[in-house]
């Protein structure tokens, strides 16, 4: 069902630059319990092939966080952030997010729908993630859950 | 290159190996919140989760996933994952214990490449989804 908020579906929001550093790549991949060197070593990620060492597969909702792009559509839906739930996340991946990179990227709301007689409302946004070589990275797709009155 | 499981030799209906993590603990919630950058407090100070509605402080979503994430790169490298979603079903609390689950559900060619697609999810110790997903994972080539 179309909801109120319809008006924003395919607004876009500024694109945003994001550094991949190496101490942040350690400290999340041992957060999460990854032990593969490839997060921590350079000369082992790249003996496995890659470019250098390589952020673990989620780190890139951690640099769409990072560029303050958790709560754009809920700030322009002024809902309370109290009742947002995160729904579904989902990953396209295209190449390595590695440290040194400059990841840029832009987050555009793809859907908003209600479900429910207007109980939940659920949005949809998209990120595209690419690096400092021009190369797509990542696709982030979310969906957000707002459960309304 | 293929780490542990031989999975371009797996059949629909047949799993991937288990990854089971936890207890988790408050811990790994902090350093999880420093580390990703998601510094809510419904995760690190029970008074704020209570206040939110919640009986106490919640594992953060994206925790969880990054473990279901581990369990296809402890099995293959991480280029071969080309896609890997989840919905987030129910929540986890500090004590409980992850198990992560994959099932092959299709094996595919696309564009010369071997493509395996899986059913995946997060359960807690009394067996409550916690995360239901899937993952597309290349079985050939690099």
């Amino acid at each position: 069902m179309k909801t109120e908020f319809s008006d924003l579906i395919g607004k876009e929001y500024p694109p945003f630059k994001v550094d991949v550093e190496k101490g942040r790549v350690g400290f999340f991949a041992k957060a999460i319990g990854a032990k593969d060197p490839v997060h921590f070593d350079e000369k082992e990620a790249k003996a496995n092939g890659y470019r250098g060492i390589i952020a673990p597969l989620t780190f890139g909702y951690t640099i769409a966080m990072d560029a303050g792009q958790s709560f754009n559509a809920l700030d322009d839906m002024n809902v309370d952030k109290t009742r947002a739930v995160h729904g579904e996340q989902g990953f396209t991946y295209h190449d390595d997010i590695c440290v040194g990179d400059t990841i840029s990227g832009r987050q555009e709301i793809t859907d908003i729908y209600d479900k429910k007689d207007g109980a939940l409302i659920f949005v949809e946004t998209a990120i595209k993630l690419r690096n400092q070589l021009g190369k797509d990275v990542v696709d982030l797709h979310s969906v957000i859950v707002i459960r309304n009155g | 290159m293929n780490k542990h499981t031989d999975i371009a030799n797996l059949k629909p209906g047949e799993s991937i190996p288990d990854l089971v993590h936890g207890p988790i603990t408050r811990t790994e919630l902090a350093l999880f919140a420093g580390a990703s950058g998601d510094h809510n407090p419904i995760h690190l100070d029970d008074a704020a989760a209570q206040a939110g509605g919640l009986p106490g402080v919640i594992v953060h979503g994206m925790l969880m996933m990054a473990i279901l994430g581990r369990m296809l790169t402890e099995q293959v490298s991480q280029t071969q994952v080309r896609r890997f979603s989840n919905r987030f079903a129910a929540m986890a609390v500090p004590g409980d214990t992850i198990t992560c689950r994959g099932v092959i559900t299709e094996k595919r060619e696309l564009d010369g490449e071997t493509l395996v697609d899986l059913d995946i999810n997060a359960a807690n110790q009394d067996g409550a989804v916690l995360l239901k997903g899937s993952a597309t994972l290349a079985v050939t080539g690099n």
